[in-house]
């Protein structure tokens, strides 16, 4: 199938991020052929097959709705951030 | 492996090993850390302790070296990507606990494919890792320097993640033996996430009995991971009393398959039957399906695990952006490599509506055919023995701007993925013309036989 330039936008905003022009043709390009490869999926008959999503042999991993102590706190885990102030992540105006 | 003892002091361990580090790294490119001084501190710890005769752990004074996406206080983790690098982890991953209680002393942490996105380990924001073998190829990925690190004997061995063949493939391509445990096994808490479907933990080492060692170490239920399974590893006997190798006859009839692979693996089956196997052959037309379906699924799981680095909470934010949400944009474009926006993406379009049931869905739906013919070959069989990747180490450069060419090198490593199941990859010879390159060989078997299989690979090599 062929990627519009719109829709190659579309994917990157969904994606969150820009992508310059030499970026742009060279993903539309690559998504065209890895979509090409992929639909080989289409020859293989999935009528009445079941998806499956995860291969963990079990379900529902229930523990006690109690507060477990961890690794890091407060103070080291603010500490990762680049700018903070009263014990609160610094971020630029939201719009 | 050499662990410290009243003879061998972890100090002169540590030592060696960082002299290899050394010595190979500006060649190589291996290693993204190098934690020489706590690790000679930790050494001197070990020593004292042996000294005194008080108890010391399995891997006492042994060097490792860690791949560089797990959460460990020691160093950066960076999973060699932009986005991450700067950040100093407060936490140690539960299989890092497990290994440093042992004694096990993490010397260097090496490079990978970008979030372990490639297999090739030339998608490294700090650049490729070269072969063992041959500087002028690709080191597989995308835990090429762990692969190399445990090749050139810098370490005892090297922790690795396996979502698609990243343990396995440059395991073969290096020539020594790696695990990809049951789907579960080994915790995951402290990994930095790729496809949560089929991510799992796991080593390189130089023998089967090594791999062995460390999967008594690092196995185990971990609260802090849900998906990890009840403590099953060494627990129940897995002693087989019929012994069936079978081999997939979609494999070794595949074009694409080195003529040199295809004698290895044949020469591996007379052996087997020489020491009283029954060979069977199976045919498994449903995995010719297993790439196709990986990379729609693996892709959005990706889109999945990434859309959390927005360079707010950690790590790596892109200066001077005007607003919230120029800062998440600006630092996704600087900090993500290209094959982490290819796969990105892939992921967005296979999950977003319109596109949902003709890609994701039918990848869900062809992911439990595959599931079905290993279920129905291994009433037939106790193992697959199995190529790893359909050829030896490739150039660099060879494959890196053509993504399917790269992607079709996972084409008999990803099926094992899907299915949750374990295999080992071991060293199985070398090509006959020069460079020698390794050739690698992959025994896979039903979930949690893990063990089973790392006996079984003891009387193959």
């Amino acid at each position: 199938m062929n990627i519009s330039e719109k829709e190659i936008e579309h994917l990157a905003n969904l994606s969150n991020f820009t992508l310059d022009k030499k970026e742009k043709e060279v993903l539309t390009k690559d998504l065209e052929n890895i979509l090409k490869y992929v639909s080989k999926l289409d020859e293989l008959d999935t009528e009445n097959v079941e998806p499956t999503y995860q291969v963990f042999e079990m379900e529902n991993v229930w523990r006690a709705d109690e507060i477990i102590p961890q690794d890091a706190d407060r103070e080291e885990l603010l500490a990762l951030t680049k700018e903070s102030i009263d014990n609160q992540i610094k971020v630029p105006k939201v719009l | 492996m050499k662990i410290a003892n009243s003879s061998t002091s972890a100090v002169s361990l540590v030592k060696a090993a960082l002299g290899k580090i050394e010595q190979y790294n500006k060649d190589y490119n291996i290693f993204t850390f190098i934690n020489r001084d706590a690790a000679l501190k930790k050494a001197e710890e070990i020593d004292k302790k042996i000294k005194n005769g008080e108890k010391v752990g399995r891997l006492a004074g042994v060097p490792y070296a860690l791949k560089d996406n797990f959460l460990s206080k020691q160093g950066e983790t960076t999973a060699s990507a932009n986005i991450l690098t700067g950040l100093k982890s407060p936490i140690d991953a539960t299989s890092v606990k497990k290994l440093e209680d042992e004694g096990a002393i993490m010397v260097a942490r090496t490079n990978l494919d970008a979030f372990a996105h490639g297999s090739s380990t030339e998608n490294s924001f700090f650049g490729p890792t070269k072969n063992a073998f041959a500087k002028d190829r690709v080191a597989g990925g995308s835990s090429g320097g762990s692969a190399v690190a445990v090749a050139l004997d810098c370490v005892e061995f090297a922790t690795g993640t396996d979502t698609g063949g990243s343990i396995r493939q440059p395991a073969s391509f290096n020539g020594v033996f790696g695990i990809k445990p049951t789907y579960g096994t080994i915790s995951r808490y402290g990994v930095v996430a790729m496809a949560s479907s089929t991510d799992v933990v796991g080593f390189f080492a130089k023998t089967a009995s090594d791999l062995d060692l460390l999967m008594e170490v690092t196995s185990g239920l971990d609260e802090k991971d849900e998906t990890s399974l009840p403590d099953y590893y060494g627990i129940a006997d897995t002693k087989l009393e019929k012994k069936k190798l079978g081999f997939v006859k979609e494999f070794i009839e595949s074009p694409a398959l080195n003529p040199e692979l295809k004698a290895s693996l044949e020469n591996k089956l007379s052996l087997a039957k020489s020491k009283g196997y029954e060979i069977v052959e199976l045919s498994l037309p449903a995995l010719q399906y297993a790439l196709a379906t990986y990379y729609i699924i693996q892709p959005a799981e990706v889109a999945s695990n990434l859309s959390r680095y927005d360079g707010i909470r950690y790590a790596f934010r892109s200066k001077d952006s005007k607003t919230l949400g120029d800062l998440f944009s600006n630092t996704r474009s600087e900090g993500f490599m290209r094959e982490n926006k290819r796969r990105i993406m892939i992921g967005n379009f296979v999950l977003s509506s319109g596109f949902y049931d003709a890609y994701f869905l039918k990848a869900a739906k062809a992911r439990t055919l595959i599931i079905n013919e290993f279920n129905s070959a291994f009433k037939k069989v106790d193992a697959i023995l199995s190529p790893v990747a359909p050829n030896p180490a490739f150039k660099l450069g060879e494959k890196v701007n053509d993504p399917v060419s790269m992607y079709l090198e996972d084409v008999m490593s990803v099926p094992v993925n899907l299915a949750g199941l374990p295999a080992v990859a071991f060293p199985s010879g070398f090509t006959s013309s020069s460079p020698r390159l390794p050739l690698g060989l992959q025994l896979i078997g039903p979930r949690r036989s893990d063990k089973n299989l790392l006996e079984l690979v003891e009387e193959l090599i």
